[in-house]
């Protein structure tokens, strides 16, 4: 689905990301996990075309995506969940989403197809048919995160990256919006490119797993066996007191 | 969208109207200027309103408008309704060339850039005499005529400046209300968040830049063929304020604002002018009083004051 080989990405001179390659098969959930700073974002960012990469490949279902703009790489059927949302916060809730599927208006696609998946949505987030006429900046921390991932879905990407879901969110919201991810991936087959410092909730959620340090992969592997080793355990997961 | 249309109605039944009820035919000739000015806050909200772009050098676009309409017939001998589309096809097309490099600042930078390129268009206004006759301006430019009607007294010409600026309100709640709209303010509140859903951030600025230009271009031919005759004086910098000013005390991101302000601003100095020499001050106070009373300008300023006034009055009442 999606192959990142050998990808180097600068800001300025600093080098953010060293070498890094990383594969997604389709409908699989793979977490990428480390520290602030550790290039996470900057990943991200590079797959979808707003820092591009200075050096390496990045392949989505085999076609080239590195040198594209962000736009083409969103029609392709790459969405990403920004940090930190970035919902547009003084427009409504029904606008957000209808912007998300901004792309698809353009291509020609009946409004109705494009209703739909806001329903589709709405099934899934039903917080947010209760408000959909409600400014986005009014909503609470966790009815932003759920309309951010909406507005996602209505590209409707292949693949979506999310980029720290879990921030600043309380335990029982994360907890909801993980099962809605679990949920989108056993109904539609979504492929998940899983951003996280809250390591234990997304290896629990992911198939697999890479850890990322200043820059670099430096461990990979099935997610019940990151979560188990003890370089992760000590580093990511806080270490049990016996 | 109903509601929209009735309201859009209404306002071009009023604009009808007005010139009835002041016999007067200089107050006629002010209330044409709000035409123009109208057309060139809608103009710039556009692309400050909406996509959050500053712009310092819009007085520019409207005297290369003017000018462009106005060598054009006078010394081409041109039928201005050709010179008119001509200036605002070129206009356009400078814009969107000089968007792609300035669009890219932001912020401070971006006001800056536009700022030196208003004030260059200035300097080519003054400097190029055998073209546009320098600082003594260009005289003898034609009024626009369909048929045998001339277009050539203060009355006709307000008729004719509103019908330009009525097509210009409804294009710009065209604009407000459709997925290009969305982008735009999408663009204003998280350029980050609105490529990664799929806006081409950069194209689109640049694209609403010269779309902005275009008007103000236009607003420029109107104002040469009404006038007749053009000086730089009319397109520095000081208008370019001007018209920002406009904007913000009407309300950003509105479809009426920008013409409450383009009135409030056109009118003010008209109607102090019976202050003598304090009408500079009590301008000055007035515009001062509404940013820190209204600051969603006038069009939202209103019901604001109206429910600051009631909380007062019940209490407790919670906003």
């Amino acid at each position: 689905m999606l192959r990142v080989e050998n990808v180097n990405t600068y800001y300025g001179k600093v080098r953010a990301l060293k070498d890094v390659s990383l594969h997604l098969g389709e409908g699989e959930i793979v977490a990428l996990i480390g520290a602030n700073g550790a290039g996470k974002t900057t990943m991200l960012n590079t797959i979808c075309g707003v820092t591009p990469a200075a050096a390496g490949e990045i392949l989505f279902r085999g076609e080239p995506v590195c040198a594209l703009l962000p736009d083409r790489i969103v029609k392709l059927g790459i969405s990403q969940v920004p940090e930190g949302r970035q919902v547009f916060k003084p427009l409504s809730v029904e606008d957000n989403l209808e912007l998300g599927a901004y792309l698809r208006y353009r291509g020609g696609e009946g409004k109705k197809a494009i209703h739909n998946d806001m329903k589709q949505v709405f099934t899934l987030f039903p917080r947010l048919e209760e408000r959909r006429e409600q400014l986005a900046g009014t909503m609470s921390g966790g009815e932003q995160q759920m309309l951010a991932i909406g507005r996602a879905m209505m590209a409707k990407p292949k693949l979506l990256l999310l980029d720290e879901p879990s921030m600043g969110l309380a335990p029982l919201v994360v907890q909801e919006i993980f099962r809605v991810l679990e949920r989108l991936r056993g109904e539609t087959g979504m492929t998940i490119l899983l951003v996280e410092q809250n390591a234990k909730a997304a290896l629990k959620l992911a198939d697999r797993g890479y850890v990322l340090e200043t820059g670099k992969v430096v461990l990979e592997g099935p997610a019940d066996e990151l979560i188990e080793n003890a370089v992760v355990k000590s580093a990511y997961l806080g270490k049990s007191k016996n | 969208m109903k509601r929209e249309l009735l309201k859009f109605l209404a306002f071009a039944l009023f604009v009808c109207l007005v010139p009835l009820a002041c016999r007067g035919g200089y107050l006629i000739n002010v209330l044409l200027f709000v035409g123009i000015n109208t057309m060139l806050a809608i103009a710039l909200n556009l692309l400050l309103g909406y996509a959050g772009q500053i712009s310092l050098g819009h007085a520019g676009f409207f005297g290369l408008g003017a000018y462009l309409s106005g060598i054009l017939t006078v010394t081409y001998g041109w039928n201005p309704w050709l010179a008119m589309p001509a200036a605002a096809a070129l206009v356009g097309c400078l814009a969107g060339l000089l968007g792609f490099p300035i669009l890219k600042l932001r912020g401070h930078y971006l006001a800056m850039a536009t700022l030196g390129m208003g004030i260059i268009i200035y300097i080519v206004f003054n400097e190029t005499i055998e073209l546009t006759g320098g600082p003594s301006g260009l005289s003898g430019i034609a009024n626009l005529s369909i048929g045998s009607l001339t277009f050539d007294s203060d009355c006709k010409n307000y008729y004719l400046v509103w019908f330009f600026a009525l097509v210009t309100v409804l294009f710009s709640l065209n604009v407000a209300n459709s997925r290009i709209g969305r982008a735009l303010k999408a663009i204003n509140d998280s350029e980050v968040a609105a490529r990664v859903v799929g806006v081409n951030a950069r194209l689109l600025k640049v694209q609403i830049f010269a779309l902005s230009a275009i008007i103000c271009s236009l607003a420029g031919s109107l104002y040469a063929h009404c006038m007749t005759f053009i000086s730089p004086a009319s397109f520095g910098f000081n208008f370019s304020v001007e018209l920002l000013t406009m904007v913000v005390i009407g309300g950003l991101g509105s479809v009426y604002g920008p013409f409450l302000g383009a009135a409030l601003l056109t009118l003010l100095p008209e109607i102090l002018r019976g202050a003598n020499d304090y009408d500079i001050v009590i301008y000055g106070a007035l515009l001062v009083l509404m940013v820190m009373f209204m600051p969603g300008g006038l069009v939202r300023g209103f019901p604001e004051l109206r429910r600051r006034l009631a909380k007062r009055k019940g209490g407790v009442e919670h906003a």
